[in-house]
């Protein structure tokens, strides 16, 4: 085996003996400025380990995943087939520094982002002022007409916020996107924590982790604070697509640790505008509706009328005040990634500060200048299409091939405004146990906020890791795996 | 239980009421299959296949698929093939369905291994089935729906979903023994005239063990197994617990605990009497009565009835329209 390059000194090296990570920032391994005692400590309890009892315990891991129906649905020729997302057993680990950063950060993001929907719903005074064109937030597919003037309890519109955040070379956190829809992931958050306080007690044992136990607690006051005025005990639901859609099994895990009933769209009428929910002893009201359905299936009368899955007349009842919905309607303004270029501007405009995490740099190619730029720079960038979620139909430069490169020229040149561009960031890497052994894998964090009367963010996040060797695309859909986030409290 | 707290959603009651059955259902296929196997034979001393079949009135399904009954396509027809609905596989896919619904309500427990059970169910094929494996199938088969049962009844929260759990159950096994009763009595007794004559102890004794009642039985009627004694033992015996008349007792009171539950008792009261009537009937004749009566038409009636009770109770408690006069709230008084 050969020696590493490793920063700091190794005293056992164990299953890190052959441990490489060239140009990025590690996790672990190679922060840089050397590694912090804490980190020290967990480095050498996982030093302490043997790859055939780390494969030994992953495998334990999986199989209970799977006992445990902690999977998602993968449809394929009528054919559906319950995966479980890959876990890593070794932890990625952020320091009370970096979380105290972090939590600024997306409280900062998640402050903008409400006071932004607030006024684009009613005043628009930043387009007037020009800071974003009016175009792009009124012309834009998720703009939602039915929000138009409507005052929503305490001004907030995203009660359920994931930031996804990433680290470049040298350790600087950026945010990647916004998720202000309906951010998933976060069952896998506590599940993963469980998972490895089961499978491997010995390397938790005092450490100073922060609990990610709260959520379900939070999430159901964050709705109930925002429930509509004068309701004493808010009856909050868990709305779902049902048992056929491959989050199901978050949305159980919400439901349950929020003590909420779960409910599809056929469980809920309205009547007089008020919603209610069908029980053995007939109608009961519901106050505070946490929906995992895209805003165009909520409600038939309003959008898609071909939509099985919502409940007529929805809309119109929390137009009125009567029911309080999270995520808002129309919060896919917010997030969408043309938007997202404008987000540091739009926190210096609302808040008078500079944002707390950085963007990463991106060129609009619905603009002239940033689109002679991309064209310009193709094989340097990530070009993304706007309107995408889960890591589809991008192109990463760097590692295309001159065919792809032209078929996706074509393509933008066809409809510029369909794309933004941005660099390519030298994802941070995490040690993940792989086949050859414990190798570098590039990983993000996606940290979850909710928002009631104040924003609080869960300490962590879920990370995802790459598991193919040097691929920058972490999305599950697309060989995606994740770890347990530790957050330590000193 | 403190009434008016938990208001079960209509599909959860709904789903825990068929969750329930369905088990039942597939112990008591796996139970009738394996009896039929080792100790149910036709008048050529071949194993009675057929008599399956008219016990879940399946023969014009399986003769949809099939050509003769034979052993391996009786087998294959109630254990692998999904079209039909009666078959284990495709009562498991129900099971999976119903659990996945209510999986917010159940205790992990219960989850995890109806998640295993059902995705083994799922996945066997015929040829995993060998025909001298039949009955280690069926073992496991039954042993998984008692696992289901026993973690049921140690961790499901006692709830108004555990109410509508336990109407399911008590409600499939009053179906199940008047159907084992019904047409097992009068395969082997075709004509009135037969009472009282020579009868074939072992498959008098093969109804028993189809509804696991054969050691039960020999403890109380150590000498005589007659015909009456076995109907009798299996309607009448208040100890067994797969009795008709124990099923009736427990869907009685299982009623009238729902019932307790304030805003419930107006929608019990109609299913109560019904099954009060039941209950009746069956104490005020003797197992002698029955059989000259016609033991046929009293079993007819009985499943009538039932198919009722899970009629009003759908009515009741998952109406298609919601009731009236309920939506300002009020329903509690």
């Amino acid at each position: 085996m050969n020696d590493t390059p490793l920063h700091a000194p190794v005293q056992a090296a164990g299953i890190f003996a052959a441990y490489d990570v060239p140009d990025f920032f590690c996790e672990l391994m190679n922060r840089k400025d050397g590694i912090p005692p804490a980190l020290q400590d967990v480095k050498n309890r996982l030093a302490h380990f043997t790859l055939a009892d780390l494969r030994h315990r992953t495998t334990a891991a999986e199989a209970q995943l799977y006992r445990l129906g902690i999977t998602f649905t993968v449809y394929s020729d009528r054919e559906a087939i319950d995966r479980v997302l890959p876990f890593d057993v070794i932890p990625r680990v952020i320091t009370a520094t970096e979380w105290d950063h972090i939590e600024r950060g997306v409280q900062q993001r998640v402050q903008a982002i409400n006071l932004f929907l607030h006024d684009i719903y009613h005043d628009r005074a930043i387009l007037r002022d020009g800071i974003i064109p009016a175009d792009l937030v009124l012309n834009n597919p998720n703009y939602c007409e039915a929000m138009v003037g409507l005052n929503v309890p305490g001004g907030v519109y995203v009660h359920i916020n994931g930031t996804d955040l990433i680290r470049d070379q040298n350790g600087r956190f950026l945010i990647l996107e916004d998720n202000a829809r309906t951010p998933s992931g976060v069952s896998y958050v506590i599940e993963n924590r469980h998972m490895m306080l089961r499978l491997m007690p010995d390397l938790a044992a005092g450490l100073p982790l922060r609990s990610v136990d709260e959520y379900g607690l939070k999430l159901h006051q964050s709705l109930c604070e925002v429930s509509p005025e004068g309701v004493l005990d808010p009856q909050v639901v868990l709305l779902s697509p049902g048992i056929y859609n491959s989050a199901y099994f978050e949305h159980v895990f919400l439901a349950r640790e929020m003590g909420v009933p779960l409910v599809e769209g056929k469980d809920l009428v309205v009547e007089n505008h008020r919603v209610f929910m069908r029980t053995v002893a007939g109608l009961r009201p519901v106050h505070a509706i946490y929906r995992r359905l895209n805003d165009e299936f909520l409600d038939p009368l309003a959008f898609n009328p071909d939509s099985m899955l919502g409940v007529p007349g929805l809309v119109e009842a929390y137009r009125r005040g009567n029911v309080t919905i999270a995520n808002a309607l129309g919060t896919g303004v917010a997030d969408d990634k043309a938007v997202y270029a404008y987000m540091p501007r739009i926190i210096r405009y609302y808040l008078d500060e500079d944002p707390i995490l950085d963007s990463v740099d991106t060129h609009i190619c619905a603009e002239p200048d940033g689109l002679a730029y991309t064209l310009a720079n193709m094989d340097k960038l990530v070009i993304k299409p706007v309107g995408e979620s889960g890591g589809y139909g991008l192109l990463i430069g760097p590692h295309a091939t001159q065919d792809e490169l032209d078929e996706f020229r074509r393509r933008l040149k066809e409809n510029p405004g369909n794309y933004i561009s941005q660099p390519v960031v030298n994802l941070s890497v995490s040690p993940t146990l792989c086949p050859n052994g414990v190798e570098a894998r590039h990983v993000d964090l996606r940290p979850f906020a909710l928002t009631g009367r104040s924003t609080w963010v869960l300490p962590g996040g879920l990370s995802r890791v790459a598991l193919r060797k040097g691929s920058l695309v972490v999305n599950s859909s697309q060989g995606g795996g994740s770890k347990d986030t530790w957050v330590l409290a000193s | 239980m403190q009434p008016g707290l938990n208001n079960l959603l209509s599909r959860y009651g709904e789903c825990m009421m068929w969750l329930a059955r369905y088990m039942e259902r597939i112990e008591n296929l796996a139970r009738l299959l394996e009896v039929t196997e080792s100790f149910v034979r036709g008048p050529d001393g071949q194993p009675g296949w057929d008599t399956i079949l008219q016990i879940h009135s399946d023969e014009d399904c399986f003769y949809a698929r099939h050509q003769t009954v034979t052993e391996q396509d009786v087998i294959a027809f109630y254990v692998t093939e999904k079209e039909n609905p009666n078959s284990i596989k495709a009562m498991a896919h129900s099971v999976r369905e119903n659990a996945r619904a209510v999986r917010p309500l159940i205790s992990t427990e219960m989850w995890m291994q109806l998640n295993v059970f059902t995705r083994w169910v799922l996945d066997l094929q015929p040829a995993d089935i060998r025909m001298n494996s039949l009955s280690g199938l069926c073992n496991r088969l039954k042993q998984e729906c008692q696992t289901h049962f026993g973690i049921t009844e140690g961790t499901l929260y006692r709830d108004q979903a555990w109410l509508f759990y336990l109407l399911g159950k008590h409600l499939e096994r009053s179906d199940q023994i008047t159907r084992l009763i019904d047409i097992r009595y009068h395969t082997l007794l075709p004509g009135h005239e037969t009472v009282g004559s020579e009868i074939d102890i072992t498959q008098w004794a093969s109804i028993l063990r189809s509804a696991a009642a054969y050691h039960a039985f020999r403890r109380l009627q150590p000498v005589m197994t007659t015909p009456a004694n076995v109907v009798g033992f299996l309607l009448k015996n208040d100890a067994f617990p797969r009795s008709l008349t124990t099923s009736l007792r427990l869907l009685d009171s299982t009623l009238s605990t729902l019932a307790g539950h304030g805003s419930l008792r107006r929608l019990c009261a109609p299913i109560q009497e019904r099954v009060a009537e039941l209950r009746v009937t069956l104490a005020d004749q003797t197992v002698d009565d029955i059989i000259i009566r016609g033991l046929h038409e009293y079993m007819q009636w009985i499943q009538t009835q039932i198919s009722k009770v899970q009629q009003e109770t759908a009515l009741a408690f998952w109406p298609v329209t919601p009731h009236c006069g309920t939506a300002s709230g009020q329903a509690q008084q």
